[in-house]
């Protein structure tokens, strides 16, 4: 697969910044409007996707590694976890908003919903990730699926 | 000495959580390091599980824990996620615990066969998260979101070979497994639609309230389906015999040891008796189910030739022993049943690592091609000995125990049909796993395993730990231990809908 036409990579190239422009925002601005870290992340992986559409899976991976998105897609998960156990820190609760006595419903302010931005970004991270591998994945098995097989098989044979 | 049950409570779920995500960036040099972290997850877990067993005792009654202290009450309907621990959870929980570090151990060496160990290690740890978080949820989504975890990532491990029929088999349990799943949150939606709460206390007192009408039937049908189908139940059985001898090994024991009761039995249970409450029609139901797995499941269970197979099909029947036990709705039976679902939870997962060790060393799962391979596989043999005399009900063993108890609580509640089943399932079972026995362990050593050596140290190990676990179990049947584990356990289910709603509603107060 090496990509469309130079119609589609042109329009792809605006597009994608500004999609994964969007998706960003959606993530930043998801505990105060409608959004999120699932529904940004889903968007940002829409942005990979588009150029692995039109520039091909080898360019695409030149843009994310495999190796990185699958380490970043851990990262967010930790990152996640990590957010809920800082929360038992000093007989707290798991997932207690430990930012929250600080900065809670200031206006204008990053942090005025305490950890949900900040768990906002790590679920962003790991949706992101792991929509991209799935479609990369399943997009990789069809296009050796003709002639070429793709061995699978993690088992050695003896 | 006091323990602080609220404070490490959540860590059952996020220590597998984070391992599960931790162990996949190892990647593929480091995996003995990959080894030695699973197993002391698994450890961990075993004593963080035994802490909170000990720990409940000491509190009294049940705990309950709400997410990050947050819990608002709108409208007489309170919204937050709890984690409710009582007898039943805390048992679930130790099951889980002791069968997933006995697979971990075998692991280590048994996985040798397989590359991409950190994945494995991490589909695995993700498993018991969704496990653990399913026995632990107060709350009916986050029980649907629980057994997806489990569920999605066993999925993947029946899959882990990648040979056609592994792939096949995980395909078939897939499709099943979202059909069933779609079910049970169609069924959830229907309940919230109706009753406007999804805590299952909640949910459970406005069922109480406002009665049982069409929609919760309806909601009711579509949940037992759905959980019929994780359960393994025997109309829904059909994935089991192909999911699970495709699995490697130590999955075969996790799957048919403690995944199809944490995500099936125990969710039908704790939604039969605690949300709509028991009923003798809902008994009957139950009843039925389980004796038509048991039956089925142990007819089939003789004519097959693979070890694992015979093995997952008689899982099905032990599976429908448990079932109708509880399904009496008896004190007497909901106790024989919970005890013969920890013992099934032992002796199934021993089985099944017994039997991965045979085809780690001959690299065969079919009986005829085996014979005589006590002689040069002891400890195999011997462990595989006392898993398969326990799951016959042979005296010495926990499996007796809990047989018998079933089958005097069937006798007790009238149901003599029932007892009479149960009596003639258990030779049909003793039947075939002689003919296990005779075909894989004693009579005539062929040639060809001249060679076979007994397994590594480790997988002895834990061959041996069940073992030992198996004859252990039954002094759970002693007064002190009884009043420790199994009666909690049975008082869980049998305070029903008002005694659970007023354990987890007095406690309210106490998370924030």
């Amino acid at each position: 697969m090496t990509g469309m036409t130079v119609i589609v990579k042109t329009v792809t190239r605006w597009t994608a910044a500004l999609i994964f422009l969007y998706g960003a925002y959606v993530v930043a601005y998801g505990h105060l409007g409608p959004g999120g870290g699932f529904a940004g992340g889903v968007i940002l992986a829409c942005a990979y996707i588009l150029i692995t559409l039109a520039y091909g899976g080898e360019h695409a991976l030149r843009v994310l590694p495999r190796a990185v998105a699958s380490r970043l897609d851990s990262f967010g998960a930790l990152a996640f976890l990590a957010l809920a156990l800082v929360g038992m820190v000093g007989g707290g609760l798991f997932f207690t908003n430990w930012l929250q006595q600080k900065w809670a419903g200031k206006a204008f302010h990053v942090f005025n919903g305490g950890i949900i931005p900040l768990a906002n970004v790590a679920i962003a991270i790991k949706v992101c990730m792991s929509l991209f591998l799935v479609f990369f994945i399943l997009s990789s098995v069809r296009m050796f699926g003709k002639d070429e097989q793709i061995d699978f098989r993690s088992k050695e044979v003896d | 000495m006091k323990i602080d049950i609220q404070t490490i409570l959540p860590l059952a779920i996020a220590i597998p959580l984070g391992m599960g995500f931790i162990l996949p960036l190892l990647g593929k040099k480091l995996t003995r390091l990959a080894d030695v972290a699973a197993n002391l997850a698994t450890a961990s877990l075993v004593c963080l599980s035994i802490i909170l067993l000990v720990g409940r005792l000491q509190g009294g009654g049940a705990e309950v824990y709400w997410m990050g202290g947050w819990r608002i009450t709108a409208g007489g309907t309170v919204f937050g996620i709890n984690l409710v621990l009582d007898g039943l959870s805390a048992l679930m929980l130790v099951l889980v615990s002791v069968v997933s570090f006995a697979s971990t151990l075998f692991s280590s060496r048994y996985m040798d066969q397989y590359t991409g160990r950190s994945k494995y290690y991490g589909l695995f740890m993700l498993m018991i998260a969704g496990m653990n978080g399913c026995v632990l949820t107060g709350d009916m989504f986050n029980l649907f979101v629980f057994l997806e975890i489990a569920a999605v990532s066993s999925y993947a491990l029946v899959a882990f070979g990648c040979e056609s029929d592994e792939l096949e088999a995980s395909f078939k349990y897939l499709i099943l497994g979202c059909v069933a799943s779609s079910f049970i949150l169609l069924s959830i939606a229907l309940l919230y639609a109706q009753f406007g709460a999804l805590n299952m206390a909640q949910l459970g007192e406005r069922m109480a309230e406002l009665g049982v009408n069409k929609g919760s039937l309806l909601a009711l049908m579509m949940l037992l389906a759905g959980l019929g189908v994780k359960a393994a139940l025997v109309p829904f059985h059909a994935w089991l015999p192909d999911a699970h001898p495709s699995a490697p090994a130590p999955i075969s024991a996790m799957l048919s040891g403690v995944l199809i009761k944490a995500i099936g039995v125990y969710a039908i249970i704790r939604v039969v008796f605690n949300v709509y409450g028991w009923t003798p029609e809902l008994g009957m139901a139950l009843m039925v189910l389980g004796t038509l797995s048991m039956i089925v499941g142990g007819v089939l269970a003789m004519r097959q030739g693979d070890f694992k197979r015979l093995l997952a099909y008689s899982s099905i029947s032990q599976i429908g022993y448990v079932v109708l036990a509880i399904g009496l709705g008896t004190p007497l039976g909901i106790l024989a049943g919970l005890f013969h679902l920890a013992n099934h939870a032992i002796f199934k997962s021993l089985l099944f690592l017994t039997s991965g060790a045979v085809q780690y060393r001959t690299g065969t799962r079919q009986l005829d091609e085996m014979g005589g391979l006590a002689q040069k596989m002891p400890i195999t043999g011997r462990t595989c000995l006392v898993g398969s005399m326990s799951i016959a009900g042979i005296p010495p063993f926990n499996g007796f125990f809990s047989k018998l108890l079933i089958i005097i609580a069937c006798v007790a509640a009238g149901r003599w049909g029932f007892a009479l089943c149960a009596v003639i399932i258990s030779i049909v079972t003793l039947a075939y796993f002689l003919k296990v026995q005779k075909n894989a362990f004693y009579g005539k050593l062929k040639d060809k395993w001249a060679q076979v050596r007994e397994v590594p140290l480790t997988m002895q190990c834990s061959m041996v730990l069940l073992a030992v676990l198996c004859v252990a179990m039954g002094l759970l049947l002693v007064p002190g231990l009884r009043e420790a584990v199994l009666e909690p356990a049975r008082d869980a289910l049998y305070q029903g809908v008002k005694g659970y709603q007023e354990v987890v509603m007095t406690l309210l107060g106490s998370g924030g």
